[in-house]
């Protein structure tokens, strides 16, 4: 199989290590990983803000730059769900539908297509997994707390692989972190009291880093851990299953 | 051929000029209902009989009532006047209770039952699930006696418990009733504050005896 | 087109905010609920199966309204109900006015009804001349305190005990400083009693409508509603077009869900079923469109229609408990006010479907599956396409997708903003940029990963 390596917009300018983590880690699984370098977004900001019709052209570049491949792969929840649920085209509706099916985010790769059943990975500290909203109840990567139904969790899957690493317990364990692509700007004051809520629970219960399948959700709260001059990292975690001593 | 049922119709609002409000509204619905999706089956939905008193009785003391389990009425008499104020106005529509208390009247000014202390009625069933005890307007004596007292006692069978609501709503059929009501427990509150608060406008406490 | 606001969702949430130990209070307060609410929900094993039956059911009713509308009607008239049609706020208003005076009825006690609300009848009353007491606690504390309900079952959550109680003291003469809940009750409790007895006129709203027996439900834990119907001579019942169920049994449906989502009790206390005028009494019905069926006329928006007022939407959304039903200036508030309101004036509540991260909670506790979430975003499509959003907003979003339609752009400007970052720093962190206000900008890395991409690896 060929994979095509999609790295979102702001993940290649802010936290190319998420990105190199990626790479290495579908590399160390075996599979043959090619990185388009023409691509850009997929154009959530735009659509977000109520500006789908804004989004024509980036949807196709991504068109032009992904078809060819059997797999889409990318290290960010929101950016997949996105492109699964409202990547179109006038011109070239096909691909785009073919792409809708194929397109999956880094953690449910690992776990529903590769099916890999042990990482060489070590990470030997306490980790707090933050649940993205899109992540969660878009893609379902994990049983969300609102349903009366059986409990799962592929990242907490992947993460019990890793030496040495320790889970903690949220009070809130599935609670939105406030970023929310154009909320976080135009409703600043909301955003950051639910930033700091989150932040406040995986401090109580006593996380060295936060990780989680999107890096929107990390930047955010990185912003108010770093403000408020906290030792706890965000760390994407691409960079945790693919940490060696 | 619901689509030129609906023309049909709708050309019959279309020809009525003097559309009043009902016929605005009417078309308006018409024109902008989407086509029509089916009900689903829901005869899935139903309870098990399992220990129906117990359950009853520990879901109706969550709630805030308390509940009896007794053998007849003369084990009602005496539970009520050990727990509650004999010499302030208790009425009643059981006739086996008339030799104590007072029989609602159907007739009487609803206004006239501001003073009493205690109704002791009787229900047509309770409900498991939830607490609740069913009652059509005839065994109320009148709408307002579930309401107004300040303390409510309703006696039920116990054969007649059903698990949960539907099996409650297959008993009361269309139901042949001016006015019935569900009754869960003594009224409550909890708008201040989320405190909770038993006794709002309605009983400050309710109490069922279980006959068995 | 026009600008947003200037009180608008955000506006009203930073200045609720500021108070962090009272939002810190009242995020609690409903976060308790929605918990309440998951353990109700976790005790019954088909409670997913009860959500798709009567998401079903609410769909075939607004795809069978007309046909429903006529039944109701029908046998409501059967049970000698007296019915009334009414196309907005002043139509209803008006109704409710004649329906009192031709009694000459000029005192009128009101259990809890949004609609009602909506229609601001108090107001409308009170002009007129008929004195209106809410009769529900929550309702009644708001009414004195001239302020609408924030939340639709919880009227004053956003209210402490100690407010509650210097409102008491002002208006019903409780002594200073008292704020116990119990004790406050009872002192309501016994001026209630007594607007009860007095009031010839009563006006409830409906949960439940059953097309199939003509019969309407009202809920409540207080027993207010029938307090105030039982004893009046003239009852008004008012009630939104989408109350409607087709037929009696699907009420074991709906009540199952209703309180365990709202609050996570089994049931509400009282679960009354009107169907005909007592002896001597007068019962009146009024459909209201108000707008729905301007809303029914919205594929994407006309599931929203399905909703039964349960709250548990309000409960969930981290936005709504951490900013309070007021701000979102609508009598609906909260994830289901801001799909609704729209549909009412678009360019008055164009913010509110911004209102919102989109996190989904809503959908997934809401009893009838409306897609609350992707309505969000689709009003957001909507609102943009008829001119509401502010024109900076515009400005800048046909930038961002020109820059990143273009490979070649997006490279030079991702270059840009991260030697920015690095190298001169205060240009993007300063008080200009709303996102430093309380949060550090990312650092800017010497190189994107493509560019470390195509050094390295091509």
């Amino acid at each position: 199989m060929n994979v095509g390596l999609f790295i979102p917009c702001y993940v290649n300018q802010f936290y190319p290590n998420a990105a190199k983590a990626t790479l290495e880690l579908l590399q160390k699984s075996g599979v043959n990983v090619v990185y388009p370098v023409k691509q850009t977004c997929c154009g959530q900001p735009m659509a977000n803000s109520g500006f789908e019709h804004l989004s024509k052209e980036c949807n196709d570049l991504f068109i032009k730059n992904f078809s060819a491949f059997d797999y889409i792969v990318g290290p960010s929840a929101s950016c997949i769900l996105h492109i699964k649920e409202h990547l179109h085209s006038d011109k070239n509706e096909e691909q785009a539908a073919a792409i809708r099916t194929k397109v999956f985010e880094l953690v449910e790769f690992l776990t529903d297509v590769l099916k890999i059943e042990k990482l060489d990975a070590v990470f030997p500290h306490k980790v707090g997994l933050h649940h993205s909203c899109h992540g969660l109840r878009g893609l379902y990567l994990s049983q969300m707390s609102e349903l009366n139904a059986p409990a799962f969790s592929k990242p907490q899957y992947l993460l019990n692989m890793v030496k040495g690493l320790e889970q903690i317990t949220l009070d809130r364990p599935d609670e939105c972190c406030g970023f929310g692509g154009v909320f976080c700007i135009s409703e600043e004051a909301v955003s950051v009291k639910m930033g700091k809520d989150r932040v406040t629970d995986h401090l109580k219960n006593g996380a060295e880093y936060i990780t989680s399948s999107d890096l929107s959700c990390l930047m955010h709260l990185e912003g108010i851990l770093h403000r408020n001059k906290s030792s706890v990292k965000v760390i994407h975690i691409a960079e945790i299953l693919n940490a060696t001593i | 051929m619901t689509f030129h049922v609906s023309r049909f119709k709708l050309r019959h609002y279309q020809n009525n000029s003097n559309m009043n409000t009902r016929e605005k509204i009417l078309e308006a619905v018409l024109k902008n209902q989407p086509p029509t999706t089916a009900l689903p089956d829901i005869t899935m939905f139903k309870g098990n009989s399992i220990d129906l008193i117990q359950k009853y009785m520990d879901i109706f003391k969550t709630i805030g009532g308390s509940s009896f389990l007794v053998d007849d009425i003369a084990a009602v008499k005496i539970l009520i006047s050990e727990n509650f104020d004999t010499a302030k106005r208790i009425v009643t529509t059981l006739p086996e209770l008339s030799d104590r208390f007072e029989l609602i009247s159907a007739a009487a000014n609803p206004r006239s039952y501001d003073d009493i202390e205690l109704a002791i009625i009787k229900a047509h069933f309770s409900v498991a699930e939830n607490g609740a005890v069913w009652l059509a307007e005839e065994v109320m004596g009148q709408r307002i006696i579930p309401y107004i007292c300040q303390h409510l006692a309703v006696i039920v069978h116990a054969e007649s418990i059903v698990p949960t609501l539907h099996e409650a709503y297959e008993k009361i059929g269309a139901g042949d009733y001016d006015f019935g009501a569900f009754i869960s427990g003594p009224s409550k509150t909890a708008d201040i504050e989320q405190a909770l608060v038993l006794g709002a406008h309605g009983p400050l406490t309710m109490t069922v005896f279980i006959l068995k | 087109m026009s600008q947003t606001k200037t009180k608008d969702h955000a506006a009203l949430a930073a200045a609720f905010i500021k108070d962090e130990e009272r939002v810190d209070w009242h995020d609690g307060a409903l976060w308790y609920i929605r918990e309440k609410r998951d353990i109700a929900a976790k005790q019954i094993p088909e409670w997913e199966e009860l959500r798709e039956a009567a998401s079903m059911i609410k769909s075939n009713v607004i795809s069978n309204l007309h046909e429903y509308l006529l039944q109701f009607e029908a046998n409501l008239k059967k049970n000698g109900v007296m019915v009334h049609w009414a196309d907005n706020a002043q139509e209803h208003n008006e109704i409710v006015y004649s329906i009192l005076k031709a009694k000459e009825i000029s005192q009128m006690v009101k259990s809890k009804s949004m609609l009602t609300e909506e229609c601001h009848l108090n107001e409308y009353l009170e002009e007129h001349g008929i004195e209106v007491i809410n009769s529900d606690l929550g309702e009644y504390i708001q009414q004195i305190d001239n302020e609408p309900p924030s939340h639709i079952v919880l009227p004053c959550i956003h209210k402490r005990k100690e407010e509650i109680g210097e409102l008491f003291h002002e208006h019903l003469g409780t002594e200073k400083g008292l704020s116990d809940p119990t004790l406050l009750t009872r002192v309501a409790r016994k001026h209630l009693r007594n607007i009860f007895l007095t009031r010839r006129g009563a006006l409830t709203g409906v949960n439940f409508a059953v097309a199939e027996t003509g019969e309407y439900v009202v809920c409540t834990n207080e027993g207010n509603a029938d307090m105030g119907a039982h004893l009046s001579e003239v009852q008004i019942a008012s009630m939104g077009l989408e109350k409607l169920i087709p037929q009696k049994k699907h009420l074991g449906i709906f009540l199952r869900l209703l309180a365990r989502s709202a609050t996570g009790q089994p049931i509400t206390i009282y679960s009354s079923h009107y169907k005909k005028p007592r002896e001597g009494q007068e019962m009146h019905l009024i459909l209201v469109d108000g707008g729905r069926t301007r809303q029914l006329g919205r594929p994407d928006f006309r599931e929203s229609l399905k909703c039964i007022k349960c709250g548990a939407c309000m409960n969930t959304c981290p936005v709504y408990r951490k900013s309070g039903g007021l701000s979102y200036h609508n009598t609906i508030s909260g994830p289901i006010g801001a799909i609704l309101a729209p549909n009412l004036d678009m360019e008055k509540h164009a913010d509110l479907p911004y209102a919102s991260t989109l996190c989904g909670s809503c959908s997934n506790v809401c009893p009838v599956k409306i897609n609350i979430h992707e309505q969000l975003y689709k009003w957001r499509q909507v609102i943009v396409k008829e001119g509401y959003a502010a024109n900076t907003k515009a400005l800048g979003m046909k930038t961002m997708a020109w820059t990143l339609s273009s490979p070649g752009k997006f490279t030079t400007a991702g270059k840009a903003g991260r030697w920015f970052l690095h190298n001169i720093p205060f240009v993007v962190n300063n008080k200009f940029n709303p996102w430093y206000k309380q949060r550090d900008m990312p650092e800017g890395p010497r190189e994107s990963f493509a560019e470390w991409f195509i050094k390295n690896k091509e």
